[in-house]
């Protein structure tokens, strides 16, 4: 623990030599290709397959009329919300799944793709969340019987009353109408799958790209059951994954096509995206209108905040969203700041969008709450006439304050909030800087230092808040010592390139003193793996690394009694040092782990069972919560707009760290996608529902071209309830980082007039509000 | 990429090329033009004629007072040419700013030119730079200058049956200058204002400036009315502010996403000014 041990798994991600799904070839394997819709909303008045069907090597076209003979043309969303597989006479919005070509090859199936005919009349689809609350506004799920408006659901929590009564008596209040706007994981490989289904053993083996696939096969047995497809009948195997970041967690249309034609036909499916599709039609993220408002007094104190949501889901509330409040744990946007009252409240409405709502690298709504609370922190310090920096200081939970009940319900476990930001303010020069930007101003520079002193919550999560289709969120791992001291640990989580191979094995050697390179790691394999839901949420490492520790602890319970047996004393008198049980007082006394090990096959004390295994499932008592300070400083370009991130200083704090330099990799990736949606990432979409920005060519994802030097820093709190301390750190910087960039724009502008940039802040926009405010008219007068 | 099927023949020579076209061919050098579309199936060749080996095409040449640039040389190979360098440095420098170094690896200077994307850098650098552009037909070679060589959106002076084979770059003097400026779509990394400016030293003390503008209109185009301000005058701050002003004249400005038409006029004065700045 602790060390920057080199990953196990690169070796053969280095060498080309991963295994993704799309490297699966099985014998008389099919493709697929999917007819999707021009149009956001439509009736289709025919679909005609003849032309597609003449192509040398088309096999199959299947439409929703074919899937609704098996009842398979609708599915629930892990929400209980319906789902069209395939549509039997409505497309709900732009890129939707129409029609699947079965073909023997690849591009035979694009070609059947392009060949097949569909006749739409199109309808004026429905873009704007807010136009769908209208009374008047058309129903779009009038498949839904009953079904009078778009509503989907309505969520509350807080103190409504109190929090009302100090508002309208508060010295200082401010408010300010925000939007979180849609945008995409877009991982590097998109997602796929190959089904294939042998009609002798009724036996479906399913290779995909998912992040769950125990809860997927769960899934799949409830969904095809009545075909005879029970739960021992399918093996879901997730081989390497290109990237998951929460888009991985639904279950497509797609897969469920291929299951139904592999079924249907006895022959393997594949079927892998292309980059548009995915960019298109698979689940997006974000996409939450926020009222927020916060109160305090004139000397700077919060004393409440409270948040308006309005949600849009798309065509259905697919979200991947593992707990019991259908906004996630938005509800953690009280912030790291000590005061009592909060009220927030969220409406969910449906749109001709595409679905989904997918926790984007952050445990779910964690990221809008984060905005929504850093963005009033610094407004609220503005109008108290303050310094950012001094206001959090002074409204920080104190360090002895913990566990802390927030207003919301969460027990905050632990933080130290102010050493943080401290470490922050020294590492970057904080009160230098504010001296400098006062002299660029004075030459008519536009510099600005923004800040976002976050609290995150991961891990999910205890049985209590959360579970999926009613499966708490434990996770598994099962630890076998080979008799020659050599192990192999499986797990229910799944690695898309956060390093569980190394990361596990180092638990387990820490814990049992068998060295890591000795140590192989299993994950994804639904028939050898233990029962788990899954990696996203950041809750790997608080679950399954906790799983973990907690097996291998079973194990030297079992070891010391083996080495009592063989030294000929009593427990007692052994002392654990990693790797060997010794005598104490008598350090010559010694047995390895690893002679302890073969004891246990060859040796062990009568009345104890033989072999050296152990599974532990890990239900957490509570969610970690790590935290953050974070600093940005931003150059604008008076003339231009355009944006240049000088500085990035990242102090994380998630606890006892297993792999510092896994730890540094994972806050990198993730500040880069933190500055993705801040200053570029959003889907744009026109009125008639085309979406503008659907290839990379117009949807930019940051790489390390647009990435500044990233500074990063750790303070170390250890969660208190967690067998090793660890906290879980892969969403932090997502979460963290937009807040602090967009302060820092703000802050750069500040003095301009400008109190609020919404996001992505492009130089565009930025020109735009600066225009607004008069800045350029003297240039152009 | 799934595109649809066609047929793959590679040219060894630039005659062999001419005799390979057809109407349902396509000429493949780099491969980042055609192949995005292909891609999206909204070209779908029945032959792919690559001429991406043809050694001839691919040599960058001193001819005494102007450099050839073969149609094939890579945008990555005029970056790093001190031959080009040397004779006008702000090819070399927007070579270097084009897309991102797989794209430089790879794409090509002809294959840009011919698909004349309205917000590609080599329209601009190559009309500032008064280049002449060679292509061969069946009938031999003809020359046409870069001035004319753009027509329209996405459309050139190339007949059907031409290939673009060579660029003529003539040298600047000692003491000229030229530079390339652009403000960049972040995510495709072409121009939303990219400004080539030349002042060449052999026209006289002040004033002989060539001034070409791309990403602003439906093509790159020459930025006469800046020229004209500054035609005689001792380049200073209150020329150059003049001559900025008007570098959309006569031109419709194109408006998206990434910049409205009022955005992108404000960009492309901002741009010609700081072109022009370098060159006091």
């Amino acid at each position: 623990m602790g060390h920057s041990k080199k990953r196990k798994e690169d070796a053969r991600f280095i060498q080309g030599k991963g295994n993704y799904v799309d490297d699966v070839k099985l014998p008389g394997m099919l493709y697929m290709d999917i007819v999707r819709s021009p149009y956001a909303y439509a009736k289709i008045k025919s679909i005609d397959s003849s032309k597609a069907l003449e192509i040398p090597g088309v096999v199959a076209v299947v439409t929703g009329k074919d899937l609704e003979k098996y009842n398979l043309h609708w599915m629930p969303t892990l929400m209980s919300d319906t789902q069209m597989v395939l549509p039997t006479d409505t497309v709900m919005y732009q890129a939707q799944e129409v029609a699947a070509v079965i073909a023997t090859d690849r591009y035979i199936a694009r070609d059947g793709k392009e060949a097949v005919i569909v006749e739409y009349e199109t309808m004026k689809p429905l873009m704007d969340p807010f136009d769908a609350l209208d009374p008047e506004a058309p129903v779009l799920r009038s498949d839904k019987e009953g079904k009078t408006d778009n509503h989907i659901w309505h969520w509350e929590v807080g103190d409504k009353e109190k929090t009302d009564d100090i508002f309208s008596n508060a010295d200082i209040t401010v408010k300010q109408q925000m939007h979180i706007p849609r945008i995409h994981v877009a991982s590097i490989e998109t997602c796929g799958c190959v089904a294939s289904y042998d009609k002798v053993e009724n036996h479906l083996t399913m290779y995909m790209t998912t992040q769950a696939p125990h809860a997927i096969r769960t899934v799949i047995a409830l969904v095809a059951g009545h075909v005879g497809l029970t739960e021992e009948k399918i093996r879901v195997i997730s081989p390497d994954i290109g990237g998951g970041f929460g888009g991985k967690v639904p279950v497509y249309p797609g897969y469920v096509i291929a299951i139904a034609v592999s079924f249907l036909t006895g022959s393997p499916i594949k079927w892998i995206e292309d980059r548009s599709e995915n960019l298109q039609a698979d689940s997006f993220a974000r996409d939450y209108h926020i009222t927020a408002e916060m109160a305090g007094t004139s000397d700077g104190k919060i004393q409440a905040t409270r948040f308006k949501v309005l949600a849009d889901h798309g065509y259905t509330d697919a979200s991947a969203n593992p707990s019991k409040f259908p906004t996630g744990l938005f509800s953690i946007g009280t912030g790291s700041y000590d005061y009592g009252a909060a009220y927030m409240e969220a409406d969910a409405v449906y749109t001709n969008k595409p679905p989904g709502g997918v926790a984007y690298r952050c445990s779910f709504r964690v990221t809008e709450a984060v905005h929504a609370i850093e963005r009033m922190t610094d407004m609220f310090a503005k109008k108290a006439g303050k310094d950012p920096a001094q206001l959090r200081m002074e409204n920080f939970i104190k360090k002895e304050d913990f566990p802390w009940a927030s207003p919301t319900g969460w027990s905050y476990d632990s933080g130290d909030y102010h050493a943080g930001l401290k470490l922050a303010m020294d590492t970057v020069g904080y009160d230098e800087l504010r001296i400098e930007q006062a002299q660029l101003r004075k030459e008519g520079k536009l510099m600005g230092i923004g800040i976002s002193t976050f609290t995150e919550v991961v891990g999910a999560g205890p049985s209590k808040d959360f579970d999926i289709l009613g499966i708490k969120m434990f996770d598994s791992a099962e630890i076998r010592v080979h008799p020659t001291g050599k192990a192999i640990a499986r797990f229910g989580t799944k690695s898309q390139g956060q390093g569980h191979e190394t990361t596990y094995a180092q638990i387990i050697a820490e814990e049992l003193g068998i060295p890591m390179e000795h140590i192989q790691i299993e994950e994804g394999d639904t028939d050898t793996a233990p029962y788990g839901l899954g990696t996203y949420a950041s809750r790997s490492t608080p679950t399954a690394g906790a799983a973990a520790a907690m097996a291998a602890r079973k194990l030297r319970d079992k070891a010391k009694k083996i080495a009592a047996h063989l030294l000929e004393v009593s427990e007692q008198d052994l002392e654990w040092e990693p790797g060997k049980f010794f005598v104490k007082g008598a350090p010559e006394k010694v047995k390895t782990i690893q002679e302890i090990v073969f004891a246990a096959y060859t040796n062990h004390p009568e009345g104890m069972e033989g072999g050296f295994e152990a599974t532990h499932y890990y239900d957490p008592p509570n969610l970690t919560f790590p935290s953050g300070a974070y600093i940005c400083v931003v150059d604008v370009d008076p003339e231009t707009c355009d944006i240049k991130v000088r500085r990035f200083v990242a102090i994380d704090d998630c606890g006892n760290i297993i792999n510092p330099m896994i730890v540094q990799g994972q806050v990198h990736g993730g500040l880069t996608q933190g500055i993705a949606p801040a200053m570029y990432e959003e889907l744009i979409y026109d009125e008639a529902g085309n979406i503008l920005n659907g290839t990379f060519m117009d949807y930019l994802v940051p790489t390390a071209v647009e990435s500044p030097n990233w500074e990063t820093g750790h303070t170390v709190t250890p969660a208190p309830h967690h067998p090793i301390g660890a906290k879980g750190v892969g969403e932090s910087p997502t979460v963290g980082a937009p807040p602090a960039i967009v302060n820092a724009i703000v802050d750069a502008v500040a003095h301009l007039g400008i109190k609020h940039l919404e996001i992505p802040v492009t130089p565009f926009k930025l020109y735009k509000e600066l225009k607004a405010v008069g800045y350029f008219n003297q240039q152009e007068a | 990429m799934i595109p649809s099927k066609f047929q793959y023949k590679r040219a060894e020579s630039v005659s062999d090329a001419l005799s390979m076209m057809s109407d349902d061919a396509k000429l493949l050098a780099g491969g980042h033009s055609l192949l995005p579309a292909m891609k999206l199936r909204l070209n779908q060749p029945d032959t792919l004629i690559d001429i991406s080996r043809i050694e001839e095409l691919k040599s960058i040449k001193d001819e005494g007072d102007h450099i050839v640039i073969g149609a094939a040389a890579t945008h990555h190979d005029i970056a790093h040419s001190n031959l080009v360098k040397g004779a006008c440095s702000m090819i070399a420098s927007g070579a270097g700013q084009i897309g991102d170094i797989q794209v430089r690896n790879a794409g090509t200077i002809g294959g840009s030119l011919a698909h004349a994307d309205p917000a590609a850098d080599w329209p601009a650098l190559v009309i500032a730079a008064e280049a002449t552009i060679r292509v061969q037909g069946q009938g031999g070679p003809r020359d046409i200058p870069a001035a004319s060589f753009f027509t329209g959106f996405y459309e050139t002076a190339l007949a059907d049956d031409e290939i673009i084979t060579e660029i003529h770059i003539p040298k600047l003097p000692a003491g000229s200058s030229s530079t390339y400026v652009k403000f960049v779509q972040p995510a495709s990394r072409f121009a939303i204002v990219g400004c080539a400016v030349v002042k060449n030293a052999a026209e006289g003390e002040v004033g002989n400036i060539k001034v070409a503008v791309t990403g602003v209109s439906e093509m790159a185009y020459r930025a006469h009315g800046v020229e004209d301000e500054l035609m005689g005058q001792v380049v200073s701050d209150e020329s150059i502010d003049r001559a900025a002003a008007r570098a959309t004249d006569h031109v419709d400005v194109l408006s998206d996403h990434y910049a409205s038409e009022k955005y992108r006029k404000h960009i492309a004065q901002v741009y010609v000014r700081k072109a022009l700045e370098t060159l006091k």
